[in-house]
């Protein structure tokens, strides 16, 4: 994967995307879980598996013989869950469908391009960031206390959470493998030059890295710089060029090739 | 605890395998039976059995080799498994053959129209500002070199360290309490910032520094 967003210019599509989205990705490349030996069989025919969108339940699983012991543990225990009413079908679909077509990390790039044009709002989210968030209707569940910090020349930051998972998810979805796993959570305190050369990230060496580990209720959002070469362009536009990645602290946002931005 | 969940530092477990976005084509879920492995740890959270420490502190109590071997979404489920267990809802032989053997509790389960509801409200774990804090930005503290058995959210690599408050968060629910089911016996929150060779020693990255969110218990003056 490109340290920055590899295709800046595709349109930007909201919060709402379809799941269907997914299904030219099932290359696997930099899964994050390869070679942990935790699922034996291939990926291969996920693509039609209809997983989400109300497939999810037994017979989305469509695995056949493959099942992984894993897939078994948890088939068993969602239908025990299921037949001892201790949750709804129904219910564990609408939770797969809300941070497949409702949350995601287009939610902060709105967050991030409205700072870079909204001198007011810049400032309000730098002073009460969940005040500022909430109001532009991100709230809940793992984002009900935010922290926005500004990338400048003189200063990188980065979020982490060496503890377990931690992760603002009203502006970002949920997270990457890569970002619940040992490598970026023992690394990202101790090395994080390190985790961002795995990213293609180089930076000045006299820039200074700010890492934040979130051990408590409180989330990160990195802001980062506004690339140049941008002049004029809407928070849309500038949203479009806002990845994921940038807003986590392992990107940075390039500066858009100027035919692309005509 | 100090378990296998306290990562910060640690080596060996080479590089970062990054992934794209979901709009370039990355994917929520890398396996169907991930989707469940959320689906129903949520689901089950929304019975309200179990505070977010405790789920916390569940995936923590895993052994360290199982912990450090396990994906993410394999440590929700082990996790859940031993709420399930812990609090009477599921028997091991039910875990184990997939069919409930005996009653279920009376519980309510989360339904559908609830999902968007309960997600978008959240659970704020900020509580009333009863007494002063103690510390005021800018104030120079020392980490307290504590090794709990139950659950803390100070990381090791950050005890027994000299840092600086850079910002007061408000008053919190304490985690080491609230895991322990002894209540919320809230407190002050502050980030605290470190130097990175502070923290790695002479040889650390001298441009670094790191910041941890520290319950006030945790901290003395400096």
């Amino acid at each position: 994967m490109s340290p920055v967003d590899p295709n800046p210019h595709q349109p930007a599509d909201g919060a709402a995307r379809h799941h269907d989205d997914d299904q030219a990705s099932h290359d696997h490349d930099g899964h994050g879980d390869e070679g942990r030996g935790h699922d034996g069989h291939g990926h291969d025919g996920d693509g039609q598996d209809g997983h989400g969108h109300g497939g999810h339940g037994h017979e989305s699983h469509g695995h056949g013989s493959e099942l992984s012991e894993m897939a078994l543990r948890v088939r068993a225990l969602e239908s025990l869950l299921l037949e001892k009413g201790y949750v709804e079908e129904a219910a564990l679909d609408e939770l797969v469908q809300t941070y497949e077509t409702r949350i995601g990390p287009r939610n902060g790039a709105m967050i991030v391009a409205r700072s870079w044009t909204d001198p007011a709002f810049r400032d309000w989210l730098l002073r009460d960031a969940s005040a500022a968030i909430h109001a532009m209707g991100f709230t809940g569940r793992q984002g009900e206390h935010m922290v926005a910090v500004e990338n400048t020349p003189q200063e990188h930051n980065m979020v982490v959470c060496t503890l377990c998972s931690c992760y603002p998810w009203p502006v970002l979805g949920l997270p990457p493998t890569w970002y619940k796993s040992p490598p970026y959570r023992s690394r990202a305190v101790i090395d994080p030059r390190g985790v961002l050369a795995d990213f293609g990230v180089e930076l000045p060496p006299a820039t200074r890295i700010r890492v934040w580990d979130s051990t408590a209720e409180v989330r990160y959002l990195v802001i980062p710089m506004r690339p140049a070469g941008t002049d004029g362009w809407s928070a849309e536009e500038l949203a479009a060029l806002v990845s994921r990645d940038s807003m986590i602290g392992t990107a940075v946002v390039a500066a858009p090739a100027v035919a692309a931005a005509s | 605890m100090n378990g296998g969940q306290d990562l910060g530092g640690m080596m060996g477990f080479g590089p970062v395998q990054p992934e794209p976005e979901p709009k370039d084509g990355g994917e929520l879920f890398h396996e169907s039976w991930e989707e469940s492995a959320f689906a129903i740890t949520l689901a089950a959270g929304g019975l309200g059995l179990w505070n977010i420490d405790q789920s916390r502190q569940a995936r923590e109590s895993l052994h360290p080799a199982d912990y450090l071997r396990s994906s993410y979404y394999e440590i929700w489920i082990k996790g859940l498994e031993r709420l399930l267990l812990d609090r009477g809802l599921v028997t091991a032989a039910e875990l184990a053959s997939g069919s409930a053997q005996v009653p279920a509790a009376a519980v309510k389960p989360l339904s559908a129209a609830q999902v968007w509801p309960s997600l978008s409200r959240g659970t704020p774990y900020d509580r009333p500002r009863r007494t002063p804090a103690r510390f005021k930005v800018g104030d120079a503290v020392r980490t307290r070199n504590e090794h709990p058995v139950g659950h803390t959210r100070l990381p090791r690599y950050a005890r027994d360290k000299a840092g600086v408050i850079e910002r007061c968060h408000g008053v919190f629910v304490f985690p080491d309490s609230n895991a322990a089911g002894s209540g919320e016996a809230p407190q002050w929150l502050y980030a605290v910032r470190f130097d990175g060779r502070e923290l790695w020693g002479s040889s650390g990255d001298a441009s670094l520094a790191v910041s941890v969110d520290a319950w006030e218990s945790y901290l003395v003056a400096a």
